[in-house]
């Protein structure tokens, strides 16, 4: 019976916590409800057990994170970033003189693979997805957004980690990215510009910063010569850059292949 | 009541297809490639059955709640007509939901860090703390005023590429002004300060107002919220690098 009693001490502190994340969100909406609308909503009782049933959700959802994923994620990332993994056990110490970038394919994969899947389920992008699925009259799938965002953060992610590896500084990257989104912003089809630049910012909260973090940090500390402080940042904001690109790159495809299939 | 259960059943087989790619690669890279054994497995597959049930919880619950109020409350302020009160709104939601964001307040501490040994800072706690602090209140601040910014130009009709481009190149002139140490924390801020409870008020609010103002295409109009609130912080971040 002990391990029932700390899931249940568990879940309250966790949606102790979650509340107080929402409390401030709740007080700005029903105060400015009730102070500055003055007009009841038309269905309280069904918003108000929404906001329970999101409150709740969040806290199981960070609870089931915090026991099931985050440890085994941080302990891979601490695994697959160990010298001894990547240059074999006994070439220990002699190597580290020189770093050849290629050793280090496993975190690349890695990078993409933990990218991929945690931005797929990610709360946040499902949210944004179902809206525009909505707003567009089901011509933006609320697949295919997903599956593009999905795919610019495993992008963003491994090259980060490259970035790490052989400590390139981080501006001249995020600046050609910029440079790449102006240039994409100019040939993609008007509607899908704005969810685009949004899709850069909601693919990085819950599932995917902490495992994100915890990757570049290990990397950062175990590559000779790279400052965890000033190296180990960054992979969010490759996180956040890449999406833009992936899914204004969707909406092009898709167009391409609409306007061919037209001409046929 | 069996209506609801039922829906939250096929959410339910959604939520599972959603984390199965993530139980993959952790299995692979697990067993394939570090070639070890699970630790803990009785909390691992409680965690993810609460994992499962969260998310299928939460997605209903947005629905429901967060969806409906963000857009009953944007057509009540397009009714109302009032923009001072819709900017207030505005500014308030940005600021209240990121200044308690405890991936912020993390970042904030890790850059707190950054900046004393890198001597920007005295190495005390207390000078520790009352930089975080500053850089915390400076992240929300710009998130406020990246929300009033973006409902602007829902109303005006501004198209967004100008600004948000504008943006980029504010920050890539910045980027060689401001203090090296800063750079990646600056650059990290604009992703941290998105919530999972703010980005689905936040989208319902913008999809909203451009859905009841007249001539607006919610499609075109309505997103761009979220982008806004992560281009401020990377500038904000970096003048107040710079300033301190």
């Amino acid at each position: 019976m002990d391990w029932m009693n700390s899931i249940f001490s568990e879940l309250f502190e966790v949606t102790l916590s979650t509340v107080t994340d929402v409390l401030p969100i709740a007080a700005i909406i029903f105060g400015f409800q009730f102070a500055v609308i003055r007009k009841k909503p038309a269905n309280l009782a069904h918003i108000v057990s929404g906001f329970i049933w999101v409150l709740v959700g969040l806290s199981f959802f960070l609870l089931g994170l915090e026991w099931a994923l985050f440890p085994i994620g941080r302990l891979m990332a601490e695994q697959l970033t160990n010298p001894e993994f990547i240059h074999g056990a006994q070439a220990g110490k002699q190597l580290l003189e020189q770093i050849n970038w290629q050793d280090y394919y496993w975190v690349y994969l890695f990078a993409f693979c933990i990218g991929f899947s945690t931005t797929i389920a990610e709360p946040s992008l499902i949210a944004v997805a179902i809206k525009a699925n909505d707003v567009s009259g089901g011509a933006i799938g609320v697949w295919g957004l997903r599956l593009s965002v999905a795919l610019g953060v495993a992008i963003g992610i491994s090259l980060g980690c490259y970035r790490i590896v052989v400590g390139d500084p981080i501006h001249w990257y995020i600046i050609v990215g910029y440079v790449i989104v102006v240039i994409q912003t100019f040939f993609a089809p008007k509607l899908i510009i704005p969810l685009a630049y949004d899709s850069g910012g909601v693919t990085t909260s819950t599932v995917t910063v902490p495992l994100v973090a915890a990757l570049g940090l290990g990397l950062s500390e175990t590559v000779p010569g790279r400052n965890p402080l000033i190296d180990g940042f960054g992979l969010i904001a490759f996180a956040s850059l890449f999406p833009i690109m992936s899914v204004m790159a969707y909406a092009q495809l898709s167009e391409a292949k609409s306007k061919f299939f037209e001409k046929k | 009541m069996g209506k609801t259960a039922q829906k939250l059943l096929v959410s339910m087989v959604g939520s599972l297809r959603d984390l199965l790619p993530i139980l993959l690669v952790v299995l692979f890279f697990q067993f394939i490639v570090l070639e070890q054994s699970l630790p803990n497995i009785g909390r691992l597959l409680t965690g993810i059955v609460f994992v499962i049930l969260g998310l299928t919880f939460f997605i209903h619950g947005l629905e429901q709640g967060l969806f409906p109020i963000g857009e009953s409350m944007a057509h009540a302020f397009a009714k109302k007509g009032s923009i001072f009160w819709l900017v207030v709104f505005a500014f308030s939601l940005g600021f209240g939901t990121t200044v308690a964001e405890p991936a912020l307040i993390a970042v904030a501490a890790e850059a707190a860090n950054v900046a004393a040994s890198g001597g920007m800072i005295e190495a005390s706690e207390q000078a520790k703390s009352s930089y975080a602090n500053g850089l915390r209140f400076t992240v929300a601040f710009s998130v406020g005023i990246a929300i009033v910014i973006g409902v602007i130009r829902i109303l005006k009709g501004w198209p967004i590429q100008w600004i948000i481009i504008g943006g980029y190149l504010l920050v890539v002139i910045m980027t060689m002004f401001a203090p090296r140490e800063i750079i990646g924390i600056a650059y990290d801020s604009g992703g941290v300060t998105t919530s999972t409870i703010t980005v689905p008020l936040v989208t319902a609010l913008g999809v909203g107002l451009a859905s009841s103002i007249k001539g607006r295409n919610p499609m075109i109009d309505g997103f761009g919220l979220i982008a806004f609130a992560s281009l401020t912080p990377i500038i904000f971040v970096m003048a107040y690098g710079m300033v301190i």
